[in-house]
């Protein structure tokens, strides 16, 4: 394999990680007005996803800065072409990381409940709009032959790419509600559980649906075969949220959202954004990568870190293992 | 958690902080000075040829100090407020009075380190950007020892060309420049026809007035902190108490003195850099993005702005209601084992 196509397939997995892991804690942001009826509730809701949610968010980091080093010429033309998408995805982050921190801050109820709905806004905005996004490079763009961006604005909402969008939101959704589920107890468990039930249903459908329009319009033997495991995988963790097992619920709807991104990079193997207009300014792994030596430096970097933190991040997982519940969050001094 | 990998959690957080600073100088200082790299002519563009000369860029190691010791300036100068606004009010002087010592200390220290790597980086700036110190100083004329001198305060006509009323100590920027007396700076006039020559017609010299006063500003507004700081260390000697509520207050506003001189010292080294994006390389220019609208930009720096102006202002009300608060209660720790009693939640 050489070096650029390794580093598509990192890219790839830095992704998949991001979307696995923000995705649970986008779906119990957008989950709070369901699941809660009070504000313990609602602090139990948040001290799920408390310890973990920045962690999470380190790896989209990780894929833009390895995007950027390895695919300045993709990088430029994601970044410039999807700039007010991507302003709204990093405004909406801005606003739901202060939220998380500045809720407790006060005891006032209104300050409170600005916080939640920054928090709901916060996660459901980038849990559509990463959908619109990958849905449009899969598509393709309008390129010239620079691989500047010369389409609109409007051009990047198309039916395609909102059902993009609409499954990325319901499956970080579901996959939220199940986490819910996993880590809490007592009534809200219960609730979370059910919820999950008539969410996944909607979710098998739109998630479903355009995983299949991938595959007919984009597909290739891999994605075809990804997208194929992607939907039994969903299909196993609905069943088994019906049986109540929460943690096989869970590690399914984490693999199916893991099988759909692969899937979506599949589809681009070895293109990197096909040009819709003329197929001859198509980006590919080849022409937008960069210098052999950069990406030799980047490999040895990451051979370092990454597995430095994936168990930093692992054990803060083991910390923080425990059920949060309604008990604890009274006991508490805050 | 044991008590150990409490210690060790804030210690990576300190050691990630310093890092992370450390390849954020790296970065900027290469659009500063450019090195380790190749210009592949067929992509146009620049390769990376040596990340070791990008890690050891001479004005890496001389921003890097300079930025670290600045940033240690103004939690001194956060500490020092906090402590003094408590003191005044006679209230927590088992915490505070150390806390105030602490803070004077640190201020003096921080402030000279930051001063010395000034120095350091000063000289690298005139090694690999002439016209940014020529600029900082509006040095039109190329000027040797005594000439070279370095102006405190000067009223110009509104160009900055004609200067009307100027305090100078001469043989200082020749000293600044070169740490000799007898040193030769190059001008403005002088480094424009280099440039013209070297990279074809255009003005390469940045916006002077604020270079100028950027500059100034930056290390008065930095010395005057320092400053409070040897008087206060001074007024507080041996356990004293000064009655004079100016002293106190003084210590308490002096915390925007080393922030503000932050945020200027970033004006003066960005702009400074102007025309240039990447000096000698890249032009600002140049590094538009072709596939962005002017109303896309336009839309998020309305928004950034927005949101961080909303931002500031609460984070600075609950900056301030938490240091107000006083010191926490002290950790409970578990007297069977020893380990520091953790509390379930965050949120």
């Amino acid at each position: 394999m050489s070096l650029p196509d390794l580093w598509f397939l990192l890219i790839g997995l830095f992704f998949t990680g991001y979307f696995v892991l923000d995705g649970f804690d986008f779906g119990v942001g957008m989950s709070l007005p369901f699941l809660a009826k009070d504000d313990t509730d609602r602090r139990v809701l948040i001290n799920t996803i408390g310890p973990v949610w920045d962690l999470n968010e380190t790896w989209v980091i990780v894929a833009g800065a390895a995007l950027f080093a390895a695919f300045p010429e993709w990088y430029a033309t994601v970044f410039s072409g999807f700039y007010l998408p991507m302003l709204f995805i990093l405004l909406a982050l801005i606003l739901r990381g202060v939220s998380f921190e500045y809720r407790h801050q006060r005891p006032e109820h209104r300050w409170k409940r600005t916080f939640d709905r920054m928090i709901f806004i916060g996660s459901v905005v980038p849990a559509f709009l990463w959908g619109l996004v990958f849905a449009n490079l899969v598509r393709g763009m309008a390129l010239d032959k620079n691989f500047d961006y010369i389409g609109s604005f409007a051009d990047l909402f198309n039916a395609y790419s909102i059902v993009g969008g609409l499954a990325t939101l319901l499956l970080f959704f579901t996959h939220g509600v199940i986490f819910v589920s996993l880590k809490t107890d007592g009534e809200i468990r219960v609730r979370a559980r059910k919820l999950a039930v008539r969410s996944g249903a909607v979710t098998i459908v739109i998630a479903g649906g355009f995983l299949l329009a991938t595959c007919v319009a984009h597909g290739r033997p891999l994605s075809i075969v990804l997208s194929i495991a992607a939907v039994v995988t969903i299909l196993v963790s609905y069943i088994a949220n019906v049986r109540g097992r929460e943690g096989i619920a869970f590690g399914f709807m984490a693999a199916t959202i893991a099988l759909a991104v692969a899937s979506l990079f599949a589809a681009l193997f070895p293109n990197v954004l096909p040009a819709t207009n003329d197929p001859a300014n198509t980006m590919t792994i080849a022409n937008a990568s960069s210098g052999h030596y950069t990406l030799e430096v980047m490999s040895w970097i990451s051979l370092i870190f990454v597995p430095l933190i994936l168990a930093y991040q692992g054990f803060t997982y083991w910390i923080f293992r425990k059920r949060v519940t309604r008990a604890i969050i009274t006991a508490g001094a805050h | 958690m044991p008590k150990g990998l409490h210690l060790t959690a804030i210690w990576g957080a300190t050691v990630g902080s310093i890092a992370s600073a450390y390849f954020i100088i790296c970065a900027n200082s290469f659009m500063q000075h450019p090195v380790g790299y190749v210009i592949n002519h067929a992509k146009g563009r620049a390769e990376l040829t040596d990340i070791w000369a990008v890690l050891t860029n001479k004005v890496a190691l001389a921003a890097f100090p300079h930025t670290l010791f600045a940033c240690f300036m103004v939690s001194a100068a956060v500490i020092i407020s906090v402590a003094a606004w408590h003191l005044y009010r006679n209230q927590h002087l088992e915490t505070m009075r150390p806390a105030l010592r602490f803070g004077l200390w640190m201020m003096i220290a921080a402030g000279a380190l930051t001063i010395l790597s000034g120095d350091q980086l000063g000289l690298a700036m005139v090694e690999t950007q002439p016209m940014k110190m020529a600029s900082a100083e509006a040095l039109y004329h190329t000027s040797t020892g005594f000439n070279a001198s370095f102006s405190i305060f000067t009223l110009g006509t509104p160009d900055g060309v004609h200067e009307l009323f100027s305090i100078r100590v001469p043989y200082l920027l020749s000293f600044l420049s070169t740490h000799t007396f007898d040193g030769t700076v190059e001008g403005i006039n002088n480094l424009q026809a280099q440039y013209r020559a070297a990279y074809g017609p255009g003005d390469y010299s940045p916006i002077i007035w604020i270079t100028y006063w950027s500059f100034r500003w930056m290390m008065g507004l930095g010395m005057i902190a320092i400053l409070i700081s040897v008087v206060g260390l001074w007024v507080t000697r041996k356990g004293r108490m000064p009655k004079n509520k100016w002293v106190w207050r003084a210590a308490t506003w002096s915390f925007p003195l080393p922030l503000a001189a932050m945020v200027i010292g970033w004006v003066f080294t960005e702009m400074g850099r102007q025309p240039w994006l990447v000096f000698g390389l890249l032009k600002t220019s140049d590094g538009v993005s072709p596939g962005t609208t002017g109303v896309e930009v336009l839309i998020s720096l309305i928004a950034f702005t927005a949101i961080y102006a909303t931002l500031a202002v609460v984070e600075f009300r609950l900056i301030l209601k938490a240091a107000q608060k006083g010191p926490d209660e002290p950790t409970k720790i578990d007297a069977t084992t020893g380990e520091l009693l953790h509390e379930a939640t965050v949120y």
